[in-house]
């Protein structure tokens, strides 16, 4: 009796065993041939891929921003999601980048994208130990003659942003939220306190540093201290954190209409994060356009113009940052001198500082 | 049925019945399961590569557990492994990258810097479990987030403002030519042969030593130990120390072996955390964390095939692996109703 059962759980545990080893001649069969396929017929048999940091891309922030480049620059050329086409992956810790981007690059992805600071290491080592690979990098600099480096000038969108906050301000006193204290957030910082400066050098700014940027309960403690504080507008760079920032501020407005609650969004355009009933509490967003990057460094790739070994940079005078429509909370003739200032930055006649002094 | 087929069975049928049920989830929310489940055996298994990759993995795992399980065998509840791991981490990273050393002297001091460093960590709440009775479980809960914000704010200092450290010197390095070449570039190091390595010293310790001796009966009962004439709070305190000391050695794996350098991060890394579950499932011994580690080690491993692999979002893929986990740990309501079944055909 004993023996029957044992001999049982073993025969299950064989048949399970060639199950799996079934499926997976015949799997590792259909996948080739799928891949020969797209290969060969489409169109265009250009394909992009990225992974993402652990921010994921659902973060309505530059992951998110990066992945929406990804689908245009599908659309733009027909191609599909999955091998040959466009994809991602996620990451759920540092560990994983290596994985991710060794995966996506066994796929034969012609240009992967590393979406973050926090991939810097990784794309480094797989540079070198994959020269074939053509890899990119948004917010860090990794010099190997096959990564493309992607910067942007945050600090001239932060600018804007501080410019109007110390227009719209009716209190004197704005905040800044940041995620960690790293160079990109830091620019941000530079860039706004800046922008304040430039219009009114009196306004105070409350500067406050999260330390995540996944933790959105912390983002709506500190926007709820500073608005208690006397801020009025709150300017984050906190990727996820900066959730707290927008709920904080949205549960003010909704408890009192008529206060002068504003949050400056970060990245995308935040505004449908700022929606409130019929009132929204997004004042503007300081645009970091990582997708309209993304795109760029696709369709050049594309065109075999990879900019591998290179230093990209997107300020605004490449329409790589700007200010999101503001659909109507800054007034006509304040946007005019918003206009202004942003002339001056473009044309090289202001130069926005990359640290705070 | 006898207890051997029951201890056989047991594992087999929760590995079993964790797979069905992670399966119906993944039917329910509209992907293929075999495709999915495929994807996790190729992503252990799949090639040289991943086998690398994944006993990388399981290396800071075993460390984890280890740590865990030595504080549990004294009855301490060690919770703060995971910042122990990271300040081994910075310490063998700033070691392995502040001095350049022949090879023999710099390897062993990167990772001993690491020992002494989770060591301290572990110090603190063992010294103030054991003088002024505050429980460990607070202190070492608290002392994750100082480990955390102060290491960051050290990566800035040693980095002039930057967000990660200089790589360390080949000379302190983990990683080895050999095993690349083997595994196709995967990171695995030479970390697994000191993790396996600890496991040993910890049989020995606990089996072999007075000192082993003495730390599990503290563990059973203080005051009994207490009145047989040891001294407890300097067993209390040993205990952290060399908990924390495997803690921080598993930081040295990823100092030395996986990322080579000490990044800042956002939030924890979460192997101090799943080293409790490690060393629970491993039933608190050293073999058993090996077991432990590897099931540990291999799915959270092998979870990342399958978005890639069979297009299955990552959220559902950590509740598949969390399912499976979760029914390997109700080894004993299986192992109660297979001996229930048997009792029944018995008096049949």
């Amino acid at each position: 009796m004993t023996k029957r059962k044992f001999g049982l759980g073993l025969s299950l545990m064989l048949a399970a065993g060639t199950m799996l080893a079934a499926c997976g001649s015949s799997d590792e069969g259909s996948s080739t041939g799928g891949s020969s396929e797209s290969g060969g017929g489409e169109a265009s048999d250009f394909s992009v891929a990225m992974v993402t940091d652990v921010g994921g891309v659902d973060d309505k922030s530059f992951n998110q921003s990066a992945w929406e480049g990804l689908q245009q620059f599908g659309e733009e050329n027909g191609l599909k999601k999955g091998n040959g086409g466009f994809d991602y992956l996620q990451s759920a810790s540092d560990a994983d980048y290596n994985t991710n981007l060794n995966n996506l690059i066994r796929r034969d992805f012609d240009v992967v994208f590393g979406i973050g600071f926090l991939m810097e290491g990784a794309i480094k080592e797989i540079a070198e130990q994959q020269p074939e690979a053509q890899l990119a990098i948004i917010d860090a600099v990794v010099d190997a003659p096959n990564v493309a480096s992607v910067l942007f000038k945050e600090q001239e969108a932060a600018y804007l942003a501080g410019v109007a906050a110390a227009l719209m301000t009716e209190t004197n006193k704005v905040g800044f939220v940041g995620g960690m204290e790293i160079p990109v957030i830091e620019r941000f910082e530079a860039g706004f306190l800046e922008g304040v400066k430039a219009v009114d050098d009196t306004i105070e700014v409350d500067v406050q540093y999260t330390g995540a940027f996944d933790k959105a309960e912390l983002g709506k403690t500190t926007a709820n201290r500073m608005y208690s504080g006397g801020a009025d507008i709150v300017f984050h760079a906190a990727g996820a954190t900066g959730n707290g920032v927008f709920t904080e501020a949205k549960e003010r407005k909704e408890q009192d209409p008529d206060a002068n609650i504003w949050v400056i969004g970060v990245d995308a355009d935040q505004y449908e994060e700022g929606q409130v009933g019929d009132a929204n509490v997004t004042l503007t967003s300081a645009l970091k356009e990582v997708d309209q990057a993304v795109v760029d460094i696709a369709n050049k790739a594309k065109a075999g113009e990879f900019p591998g070994g290179e230093t990209v940079v997107y300020g605004l005078a490449e329409d790589g940052v700007g200010l999101a429509d503001p659909r109507g909370a800054i007034p006509e003739d304040k946007m005019a001198q918003i206009e202004e200032y942003k002339e001056k930055i473009a044309s090289g006649e202001i130069k926005v500082p990359e640290t705070v002094e | 049925m006898s207890n051997r087929a029951i201890n056989l069975l047991v594992p087999i049928v929760s590995v079993i019945l964790g797979l069905v049920v992670g399966a119906i989830i993944m039917l329910i929310s509209g992907f293929d399961p075999l495709a999915g489940y495929l994807a996790l055996w190729n992503g252990i298994f799949g090639d040289l590569y991943t086998i690398g990759e994944t006993i990388r993995q399981i290396t800071p795992y075993i460390l984890a557990g280890l740590a865990v399980a030595f504080a549990f065998r004294s009855g301490l509840f060690n919770i703060g492994v995971e910042g122990q791991l990271i300040v081994g981490w910075f310490a063998a990273a700033y070691v392995g990258m502040a001095v350049e050393l022949p090879k023999v002297i710099h390897l062993p001091l990167a990772i001993l810097a690491a020992a002494v460093a989770g060591g301290l960590w572990g110090f603190i709440p063992g010294l103030l479990k054991a003088k002024f009775h505050v429980h460990e479980v607070i202190v070492t809960i608290m002392m994750n987030y100082i480990a955390l914000h102060t290491t960051n704010a050290l990566i800035k200092t040693v980095s002039d403002g930057g967000d990660s450290t200089e790589p360390v010197f080949a000379s302190a390095s983990l990683r080895s030519e050999f095993f690349e070449n083997l595994t196709d570039f995967s990171r695995l190091h030479y970390g697994i042969f000191v993790a396996l390595a600890m496991v040993l010293v910890m049989w020995f310790i606990l089996d072999k030593t007075t000192l082993g001796f003495e730390l599990k009966a503290v563990g059973f009962n203080q005051n009994a130990s207490q009145y047989a004439g040891m001294n407890v709070n300097k067993n209390i305190i040993l205990a952290m120390v060399i908990s924390g000391a495997f803690a921080g050695l598993g930081g040295a794996m990823e100092a030395l072996g996986t990322f080579e350098y000490v990044s800042s991060k956002g939030g924890f890394t979460g192997i101090g955390f799943d080293g409790i579950a490690v060393a629970l499932l491993g039933m608190n011994t050293p073999l058993g964390v090996i077991f432990g580690a590897t099931l540990f080690g291999s799915l959270k491993y092998g979870a990342l095939n399958m978005p890639n692999a069979a297009g299955i979002p990552i959220e559902i893929v950590e509740i598949v692996i969390a399912v499976i986990i979760f029914f390997v740990a109700s080894g004993y309501v299986i192992r109660w109703l297979l001996q229930r079944a048997a009792i029944k055909k018995e008096a049949k």
